[in-house]
């Protein structure tokens, strides 16, 4: 008995530790390839460290790859994204959980519609609509619909959290001649850190990795974000592997940063997501 | 405070620019794209109603291959659900059992899915390289060079060389759901059954399994919306090709849109990814609940 669970044990272990190489291999290859040279790449030094560090790889994606640029404008739509989903569904939770209307409730299950929606479903709609508003190649064309569809999640995460805010402090703020953009701005929105940051994680994560969209509403190549970019670079480099994986790299590593610190954070807002919706 | 709390001027305030984000991005384009399907356009002006014709031609028309590309992400939905979730709940049950390391093979396992599909797509497409890539040199090196070949570029190999990296990323998403899961089953439980005598395996089969079946459907739900969905990294490895073999809704959705400028038709395809994403949806629900 005790000796047919220890070698269970061993087994489940040895197809953990398998599944985590095959996880763990892609990246790493991404990450040596990336300072590798052509020759190393293609025969010398195919899975090894690189021998000679090429940060000129770095370089070159960066300036003649344009991945600064892609760079920057990723984290401009990424920010404006952020902060507009965060302020809309911060004031749209209020109303939902704090003010007192009919039907509010009904108009909680309706934004939570939201969450099966796709985004194809709003494509065409969307895109004739910013021609005709001449905001096709703007940032707007990428922060107006990434915001619009991290609403239901936005919202979804902040009702749990705003609920939890005892009421007696809104009473107590009122009573101390708050009025209600008062009791919002100073009481509500500082308690809600913890939906503040879970929130914006994931939208950060749904727009900086977000590929349809953007490659529809952008055809400027100055306006684009990461996953075009990567997508143009590599078009570009076909023969010279070195300079694409450094723009792999560079699209990858503020996400994995990101979670090798709040990686508890990111998968719980993971789950709520998909459990409550 | 009440009566601050009712004033309608304050609820409008709060919620109106949710509402209208909302209703402009996702619900009003749902009855446009509706709209849209029923004429002949292409963009410009002049439209021409043709009720539905788009949708006739679509089930019927061979140049399309509409069916071709709905039948790929059905077999990819299959696989999904027949392959990448009993591994992914086979991850979430051993990870669940208390294991050493638990937190470290956790985050490893759903790593691949933060990062950017492009990049996996990247990554992927030099995995498949038929002169450097990984995959080839070693079947060169263990002497199955006859094995080596141009991955993406058959007609016989592409749709699954290109399904291998769909369903490896979302491996861990659906771990991470499990896993929730079945940390969620309360210990008293478990360890009822134990001074019963289960094994561990019991415990999984009787216990833990029936008490997760809620987050089970959730997943199914997810494996199967999530393929007919599927754009990213079809779009990257192959767009469709070689030979419209690999193509899927999505993939032709793009191309009459963007490509043929059949403005009509791209959204008739758009309309019915919407009607079967939901009813699959509504049809695992009940199937779920009839098991019950």
């Amino acid at each position: 008995m005790r000796n047919t669970s220890k070698r269970k044990q061993i087994i489940i272990y040895i197809a953990l530790i398998v599944w985590t190489i095959i996880n763990i291999f892609p990246v790493y290859w991404m990450f040596t390839f990336s300072l590798k040279s052509n020759p190393e790449i293609f025969g010398e030094n195919i899975i090894g460290l690189p021998k000679e560090w090429l940060w000129s790889n770095y370089e070159t994606a960066l300036t003649t790859g344009n991945m600064w640029l892609y760079f920057m404008n990723s984290a401009i739509v990424a920010t404006a994204t952020i902060l507009i989903t965060l302020a809309v569904s911060l004031m749209a939770t209020f109303a939902l959980t704090r003010l007192i209307w009919k039907r509010r409730k009904t108009m909680n299950k309706f934004f939570m519609l939201g969450l099966t929606i796709p985004i194809h479903a709003s494509i065409v709609p969307v895109y004739v609509t910013l021609s005709r508003m001449n905001m096709l190649n703007t940032y707007w064309a990428l922060i107006i619909p990434y915001a619009a569809f991290s609403l239901a999640m936005a919202i979804l995460v902040c009702v749990g959290f705003m609920n939890e805010i005892p009421r007696e402090l809104d009473e107590s703020a009122c009573i101390d001649g708050c009025g209600v953009f008062g009791i919002f701005f100073r009481i509500i929105v500082p308690l809600m850190k913890p939906a503040v940051a879970t929130v914006g994680i994931y939208t950060f994560l749904q727009c900086w990795n977000e590929l349809m969209f953007a490659n529809v509403f952008i055809s400027n190549s100055a306006l684009r974000t990461l996953p075009v970019g990567v997508q143009a670079l590599s078009g570009q480099y076909t023969t010279e592997w070195g300079p694409i994986g450094a723009a792999l790299v560079l699209a990858t590593f503020p996400t994995l940063i990101v979670y090798i610190f709040l990686s508890k954070k990111i998968q719980e807002s993971f789950i709520a997501g998909a459990v409550k919706g | 405070m009440n009566r601050m709390y009712s004033n309608r001027v304050y609820i409008a305030i709060f919620l109106l620019p949710a509402l209208v984000l909302f209703c402009g991005v996702l619900i009003a384009p749902i009855g446009a794209s509706g709209y849209f399907s029923l004429y002949d356009w292409n963009g410009l002006a002049g439209k021409t109603f043709i009720g539905f014709d788009n949708y006739k031609e679509l089930f019927t028309s061979d140049s399309i291959g509409f069916m071709k590309a709905l039948g790929n992400s059905l077999l990819l939905a299959g696989l999904s659900v027949f392959l990448q979730l009993p591994l992914a709940l086979a991850l979430a049950l051993a990870l669940g059992n208390r294991i050493k390391g638990e937190r470290v093979f956790l985050s490893v396992f759903f790593m691949p899915v933060l990062i950017s599909t492009v990049v996996i797509g990247q990554l992927w497409l030099k995995i498949y390289n038929p002169d450097y890539g990984i995959l080839n040199v070693a079947l060169r090196a263990v002497g199955l060079d006859n094995l080596a070949q141009i991955w993406l570029g058959n007609v016989s190999t592409a749709l699954p060389a290109v399904f291998v990296p769909i369903l490896w990323q979302y491996v861990g998403y659906h771990m991470l759901l499990l896993y929730a899961g079945v940390k969620s089953v309360p210990t008293e439980l478990r360890e009822a059954a134990m001074l019963d005598g289960a094994t561990n395996g019991q415990v999984n089969r009787y216990i833990v399994l029936p008490y997760i079946k809620p987050i089970i459907k959730i997943s199914v739900i997810f494996a199967v919306t999530g393929s007919l969905k599927s754009f990213d990294l079809i779009y990257v490895l192959t767009n469709g090709g070689p030979l419209h073999s690999t193509e899927v809704p999505s993939t032709l959705m793009i191309s009459m849109l963007f490509l043929r400028n059949r403005y009509g038709m791209g959204s008739t395809i758009a309309v019915l990814l919407i009607l079967l994403c939901f009813g699959f949806a509504l049809l695992i629900s009940v199937i779920f609940k009839e098991e019950d």
